[in-house]
């Protein structure tokens, strides 16, 4: 009788309503848990309204400027706040016309990259490979704008001059001041543009869009990559009709994470670019503006409405990258590589 | 010939044809060619030829173009140009024996690698030429011995250093590392932890803020601590801007990482009645501890190379200032920023060798990085699996010690037989 196991006898203990009542659940947290709790929560709120105030803060700020000019802000281009003349049209257009020369650059060659480390590269190079992307995106700013600034300036001149030359017809590549024709002529006008700036930011660009593209392009599922090359496809087949499909909300999330950086890039652009406040589609032509050079250089001259209004430019730039990264996050959640896939 | 035969059955005359049977194929007298194994290699001998007998005639075929044939110069013209006469005559080469697929399988091949290489030479001219121009100035001892209080711009570059400018980057990111560790950690614990309405707004909020700008960081610090409460720049200024950056940056990369610890590592630590915080305390944050690491270190090396938020809170000063809360205080990439806007070459000079250091500085970091954050969670490294060893043996004696007492304190069969 010892080694057998009497199982309790449910039958007649059972409450007379049916079954026995539900055990709660929720279990009682004890001192040590509620201090943790309390603590962990603490600092969750802490980080939220540290987050918050600096919203809040810069909006507030911002609305003094903002009551004062109303809608001519987004349309004014010059900058003289004191004057009570200012508007973001000139340097937002700057921004975004450095973003999208960097991310044009950077896209291509960074999808190649991620491609090549993905399924070209052999396989004892790739971990390397990786680590030199990631080793990339962590070289300061600072070092890029250096490079940019007394390396690759004297390199892209000849080739602003050249697309100026063959392509100046149309409006984009336009070059006022600019004579193709004279031999002579002088490379000032060719100097500290947008373009350069724009190549510059999409060294750093480049690396960021990499890594979330490499990350897709390594989740695409081995059982569709291995039955495209069944069905006989070619290597570059494979990828165009397996990877590049699979991948299609990280290419297009990790680009406009590449984005969102390349429009808050700072130092690089205000060592690089020569500031101007009028309305300048020209991007090899020099000069330009980008919202946040304007702050590094107007910040410390300015009176307490000058602030006022910087924060307001500098709220608009913080809508734009905020816009762009949410966008950018909700294209890598929604993509195919988000959800679990058969392998 | 031998697979058609099975399709009409070969009988014998005088068989008498009963129940269709299974019948074997027969085996042809001439022996079949000897099979060739097909390589599964990547790249085979006569690929290799191709793109070496490709690249040749590119070479040759540019530099005659370049001088000789046509008005063409420039180098990074002769690059372009050879480029694009290398691929048609690898695509023309590779043609000859392929097939269209085949060869637009090898010409994007080729691209590929190529787009690699470009980026990775970009890289290593970065580097490479930072260090170049740095050089004259990383020779002297004295770079990293001195500051810059008693040297002026003219003064040759055995004069001065930039010690100033490690100490204060390497003060500001200690305080910014005080703040932010104990808060990131603690506030990704929380969103690990609890399910919340909260915790979802905290991390829609803080994924916002990864995409504030550097600038406006510094912005809010020079507005609110030096404007409106009235402090003086300081380090302390700039190691709160730099916080306010990295915290996003620690708390979104240790909230992955702490989702990454197994479930089931947790409920076995509440199977054995630990609470929850002693649960989060010995196995959750242990078994993250490398991907933490990591996390951090990332932060850090953004944040020490970020110069827009110290460019606006720090100030700029030339001497040492050891005393974070008062007086200005450099970092190396203002630092960076500022020497090379002088004229002098000198200057310049100091400057690329400031960022050659920061850049160092930032390769050590990352390395590190990269070495501690190589494990995936839970997995040990070889001291704390020697370690772990060691407490469990200790472990086991202490039980050990234990075990005549705690026998003759439960006498475990006795009341076993006493209840039944």
């Amino acid at each position: 009788m010892l080694d057998t196991t009497t199982l309790p006898d449910l039958g007649e203990t059972a409450a007379p309503d049916g079954g026995p009542a539900p055990r709660p659940l929720k279990a009682r947290r004890n001192r040590g848990d509620r201090i943790f709790f309390g603590g962990v929560t603490l600092s969750g709120l802490v980080v939220l309204s540290i987050m918050v105030a600096v919203g809040l803060f810069l909006a507030i700020q911002a609305s003094q400027a903002l009551r004062s000019t109303g809608l001519s802000f987004l349309t004014t281009s010059e900058w003289q706040p004191d004057r009570g003349k200012f508007g973001i049209a000139s340097v937002l257009l700057g921004t975004v016309l450095i973003a999208l020369v960097a991310v044009s650059i950077a896209l291509p060659i960074s999808m190649a990259t991620a491609l090549f480390i993905t399924e070209v590269a052999p396989t004892w190079l790739r971990s390397s490979l990786v680590a030199l992307v990631d080793l990339m995106a962590a070289v300061p700013s600072v070092v890029y704008g250096l490079w940019g600034l007394f390396l690759l300036e004297g390199q892209l001149i000849p080739v602003s001059r050249w697309v100026n030359t063959f392509f100046g017809w149309l409006p984009f590549f336009k070059v006022v001041g600019a004579d193709p024709n004279s031999p002579l002529s002088s490379a000032s006008v060719y100097t500290a543009s947008a373009f350069i700036a724009g190549v510059v930011v999409a060294m750093m660009v480049m690396p960021i869009q990499c890594v979330v593209m490499r990350e897709v392009f390594s989740q695409v599922p081995v059982g569709e990559r291995e039955g495209a090359f069944a069905l006989g496809s070619t290597r570059w087949g494979m990828v165009r009709v397996v990877s590049i499909p699979f991948g299609r909300g990280g290419i297009i999330g990790g680009t406009m994470l590449g984005l969102g950086r390349a429009l808050g890039e700072t130092i690089a652009v205000l060592l690089i670019i020569s500031p101007r406040f009028d309305i300048n589609f020209h991007v090899l032509e020099a000069g330009g503006n980008s919202v946040s050079s304007l702050i590094a250089l107007r910040y410390s001259e300015a009176s307490g409405f000058g602030l006022s209004a910087l924060m307001a430019a500098g709220l608009a730039l913080f809508a734009v990258t905020l816009v762009v990264n949410f966008t950018a996050s909700w294209f890598v959640a929604r993509s195919r590589s988000g959800a679990g896939s058969e392998a | 010939m031998t697979t058609q035969e099975p399709m009409q059955p070969v009988l014998e005359p005088d068989a008498v044809p009963t129940s269709p049977a299974t019948v074997l194929p027969t085996r042809s007298r001439t022996p079949l060619a000897p099979q060739v194994r097909r390589t599964t290699k990547r790249m085979s001998r006569n690929d290799i030829y191709m793109l070496l007998g490709a690249g040749a005639s590119s070479l040759a075929t540019t530099m005659l173009l370049f001088g000789r044939l046509t008005p063409l110069s420039g180098g990074l013209g002769f690059i372009v140009v050879g480029f694009g006469i290398f691929l048609a005559t690898y695509a023309v080469l590779v043609s000859l024996t392929e097939d269209r697929p085949a060869v637009v399988d090898k010409v994007m091949s080729v691209l590929l690698a190529s787009a690699a290489v470009v980026a990775f030479c970009a890289l290593f001219s970065v580097i490479i030429f930072t260090l170049w121009r740095g050089r004259s100035a990383l020779m002297h001892s004295n770079f990293y011995a001195q500051d810059l209080s008693r040297t002026g711009p003219l003064d040759p570059l055995s004069m001065g250093g930039i010690t100033h400018a490690i100490v204060g980057t390497l003060l500001m990111t200690t305080l910014a590392l005080i703040i932010t560790v104990p808060l990131g950690v603690a506030c990704s614990v929380f969103l690990n932890e609890t399910h919340g309405k909260t915790a979802a707004l905290v991390r829609t909020v803080v994924t916002a803020m990864t995409a504030l700008p550097s600038i406006l960081a510094g912005l809010f610090i020079f507005a609110t601590w030096i404007l409106i409460l009235g402090f003086e720049r300081s380090g302390l200024a700039a190691s709160i801007a730099m916080s306010i950056m990295m915290l996003p940056i620690i708390i979104r990369s240790a909230d992955v990482v702490l989702r990454l610890v197994p479930g089931n590592l947790r409920e076995a630590s509440s199977a054995l009645g630990a609470s929850q915080w002693r649960t989060v305390w010995h196995v959750v944050l242990p078994t993250a501890r490398s991907g933490l690491t990591t996390a951090v270190i990332l932060g850090v090396a953004r944040g020490v190379g970020e110069t827009a938020p110290v460019l606006l809170t720090a100030g700029f000063t030339s001497t040492m200032n050891l005393d974070p809360t008062k007086g200005p205080m450099v970092s190396l990439p203002l630092a960076a920023f500022e020497l090379v806007r002088s004229p002098q070459p000198t200057q310049i000079a100091r400057g690329f060798a400031t960022a050659a250091v920061l850049m160092v500085l930032v390769l050590v970091l990352f390395t590190l990085a990269r070495v501690m954050g190589g494990r995936p969670a839970g997995r040990l490294s070889k001291r704390q699996t020697r370690k772990a060893a060691e407490r469990s043996k200790g472990d086991s004696q202490r039980i050990g010690d234990r075990r005549p007492s705690a026998a003759q304190h439960t006498p475990v069969p006795s009341t076993l037989e006493a209840s039944t």
